[in-house]
């Protein structure tokens, strides 16, 4: 393993590495803007340039010493660019002294001698890179009075990006994404010196499911998603860590929210799921419905009225409904959407408190939606949390499949649907009628919640604390990023600076604090009417009850699921190790 | 004990002990006074004209072709007081950017200046404006028509800010 000294530092790094992976993975980041380490190498922005030298030998091998004694190094006449320089046993690299910083300053002067100086007008303000180093890496002058050149702004490159050549510093991240990652090479540069700009090829879109992620990888501010757009500025929102519900992958994400509603979601970086990408269809599809169109409160159908209700009497009325019916006669159909918390919850209410055999979910299999990098067929969260935990059917009990012939042989009188908007479902929803009593838990309005008795609302994941397992059986920890009424207290609850001090006369706190409780509290509540004598207090105690009794999760908890990223069932013992995540930028409030 | 006694009555001397002389002085300022002329403004009818160095209500600069202001958020970064609130949006004006929604709380407002000092495109300015009357909360939240202000009127403001920041 090859010894490296950087800035003074002995470090050891792998055979092969170059200079500026050796640096970031212990800890160091040396300046770069074309760099990336799922890219290919193109050493083209000349950020990264760095003193490289090697231990001066005589011709008999042994080293020359100076006169104290220490060993000569022998310094590149030139500066050498750290992501293309490997690394060899015993180099010298310095990366602060008198000739880089100069070298660093002289390249962010030309950067900036075309590029618009607008920041106030540019959506990357807050996060970019060049805005980054314009103040670590540079004099802050600029000798350059003529006009800067002009070209293309606003251009579409698909459905979901939007292009700024002006801001552009051609860098060509997207360019080597678009071809290497994405499998789609239809970026190009055309002209030449500082008339140059990445371009479509003709009659081409860039229009790839996971388009989107050139917009993080983008340095400045030149590429932005069309969804998010002049929507907000980062610094006026908090960024929560989660898991994207889209599919059953699991990726990693950033929920963005400002004035309690969720404005974007980003890829966070996992290397053992989503790597540092995530699809397009995750980013655009699974945060509308946690702004819009939510219960927002219980309500109780009285007479075909729906009447707003609070919690306790909610399941009071539910419960009154329950009872009258024998166990066998009660369907409990859960989902994969909901938590490994909220599933251990179910099937303790389901076949201990109740006593029925009937407990399953709908599984959302696609097999359309499927490819060869992030999508997966199961189109939940949480398919293999559910199976692993148990909210199958106790022996002969109905399954899913059978529901809707068994509710029209009136064998099943009354149905739990908890979190499953089941759209599509149509020989369920016309065997709805012959029911003689249905609850629903639901995070949105639905025609299902519209024929129900009882509706519980429900908490979204983003509302949430709990762990999904995904198609891998790795389990992750998710915190919530949106306030309801029940974890506005929450002990490390992030908010922006105007979401925690607004006042209630504040126009921009008038925002919805959504009366739901998370699955688990709902059942809990209605469980504990049947005699349950559940009693946890947050979603962390479930979990603690939940690793010592299923095998699989035994010896888990959130604080290792953190650290380590995610732990796979059966792994606890030995989970992955923790790697160091490479942040190309982030939020700098 | 060894006190030593400094009462008034030991301090003052006889005249000034009968008050008569100094009640004499006070009425003679008295009526000089009376025969001086009014300086006391007869507000409202009378009002007074601040210098262009006063820190009045903040408003937006209204040009010609619309607003400066391009939605950057720094004013409201900066506010301490949290009075400000900026929605961005997009146009398809050369400045990509405006405010969807500009609001100033004018109960949060301190005066303080930041807004203007910290703007970009001196959209925001500290106009002569002092006189800020509410009957709600409700009314005293500024909405941006509230706040824009034809730039004519601002020139005071302009000139001084040219000069002395």
């Amino acid at each position: 393993m090859p010894q490296i000294i950087i800035d003074g530092k002995l470090i050891n790094a792998d055979n092969g590495k170059t200079i500026i992976e050796a640096a970031y993975q212990n800890g160091m980041d040396i300046p770069h803007f074309c760099w990336h380490p799922e890219l290919s190498v193109a050493g083209n922005c000349r950020m990264c340039l760095v003193e490289v030298g090697m231990p001066k030998k005589l011709p008999d091998g042994s080293f020359e010493l100076d006169s104290n004694g220490k060993t000569k190094v022998q310094f590149f006449p030139k500066l050498q660019i750290a992501c293309a320089t490997q690394i060899t046993d015993g180099m010298v690299v310095n990366t602060q002294n008198d000739k880089t910083i100069e070298a660093q300053e002289a390249v962010m002067e030309f950067l900036l001698i075309n590029h618009p100086l607008d920041c106030p007008i540019c959506d990357e303000a807050g996060e970019c890179k060049l805005q980054e180093y314009a103040y670590k890496n540079s004099s802050g002058e600029s000798r350059f009075i003529e006009e800067k050149n002009h070209k293309p702004k606003r251009v579409e490159w698909g459905p979901n990006v939007m292009y700024d050549a002006e801001r552009c510093i051609l860098c060509s991240r997207c360019i080597r994404y678009a071809k290497e990652v994405a499998k789609q090479d239809v970026l190009t540069f055309v002209n030449r010196g500082d008339h140059a700009y990445v371009k479509l090829f003709d009659d081409t879109q860039f229009d790839n499911p996971y388009s989107m992620n050139v917009v993080e990888i983008c340095p400045v501010g030149a590429l932005t998603s069309r969804d998010f757009r002049f929507q907000s500025r980062v610094w006026e929102m908090s960024f929560t860590d989660s898991i994207c519900p889209g599919c059953s992958r699991g990726c990693n994400i950033k929920i963005g929210v400002r004035n309690n509603q969720i404005l974007r979601l980003q890829p966070r970086t996992n290397m053992y799921v989503n790597r540092y990408w995530m699809c397009d269809y995750g980013r655009l599809t699974q945060y509308p419905f946690v702004n819009n169109e939510r219960v927002t409160n219980n309500f109780i159908n009285v007479n075909a009225n729906f009447q707003v209700a609070n919690f306790e009497e909610a399941k009071n009325k539910a419960y009154e409904l329950l009872k009258k019916f024998k166990p066998g006669e009660i369907m409990i159909l859960g989902s994969a959407f909901c938590t490994n918390e909220d599933n251990f919850v179910i099937q303790k209410f389901a076949k201990q408190i109740l006593k029925t055999k009937q407990l399953d979910f709908f599984q959302h299999i696609d097999e359309n939606f499927k490819d060869n990098f992030l999508h997966t067929d199961d189109k939940t969260p949480n398919t293999k949390g559910a199976l692993e935990i148990g909210t199958i059917p106790v022996s002969d009990g109905f399954t899913a499949e059978t529901v809707a012939s068994n509710i029209n042989k009136k064998h099943i009188k009354a149905l739990i649907i908890i979190n499953d908007l089941l759209e599509d479902d149509h020989i369920l929803f016309n065997a709805i009628d012959n029911l003689e009593c249905l609850i629903t838990l639901s995070t949105n309005h639905n025609k299902y919640t519209a024929k129900s008795d009882v509706v519980f609302a429900a908490s979204t994941y983003a509302e949430v604390e709990g762990t999904f397992t995904n198609i891998d059986g790795r389990v992750q920890h998710f915190t919530p990023a949106v306030v309801t009424q029940e974890n506005l207290s929450r002990m490390g609850m992030k908010m922006s600076r105007w979401d925690k001090f607004g006042a209630y006369n504040d126009h921009w706190t008038q925002k919805d604090k959504r009366d739901a409780r998370p699955i688990w509290k709902i059942i809990m509540g209605i469980a504990n009417l049947f005699g349950g004598n559940l009693n946890y207090k947050k979603a962390e105690d479930i979990f603690i009850d939940l690793s010592n009794h299923i095998p699989s999760f035994n010896g888990m908890n959130y604080e290792l699921l953190d650290t380590h990223q995610g732990i796979v069932l059966n792994q606890s013992k030995r989970p992955d190790p923790i790697l160091v995540n490479y942040v190309s930028h982030y939020m700098k409030p | 004990m060894n006190i030593k006694h400094n009462i008034e009555s030991d301090r003052l001397t006889f005249w000034e002990k009968i008050y008569i002389p100094e009640i004499a002085k006070g009425l003679a300022s008295t009526f000089k006074t009376m025969f001086q002329p009014k300086f006391t403004r007869s507000y409202p009818e009378e009002k007074m004209v601040p210098s262009p160095s006063f820190r009045g209500r903040p408003v937006l600069v209204q040009e010609e072709e619309g607003g400066r202001c391009v939605a950057c958020g720094l004013c409201s970064r900066v506010c301490p007081a949290l009075a400000i609130e900026v929605q961005p949006a997009e146009t398809d004006k050369e400045k990509e950017r405006f405010p969807k929604v500009f609001e100033i709380n004018m109960l949060r407002c301190i005066f303080c200046g930041f807004c203007e000092e910290v703007c970009p495109e001196e959209a925001i300015v500290m106009s002569q404006d002092y006189e800020l009357v509410f009957t709600s909360q409700e009314d005293a939240i500024l909405p941006k028509e509230k706040l824009l202000v034809p730039i004519k009127n601002l020139q005071d403001r302009l000139e001084w800010l040219r000069q002395y920041r």
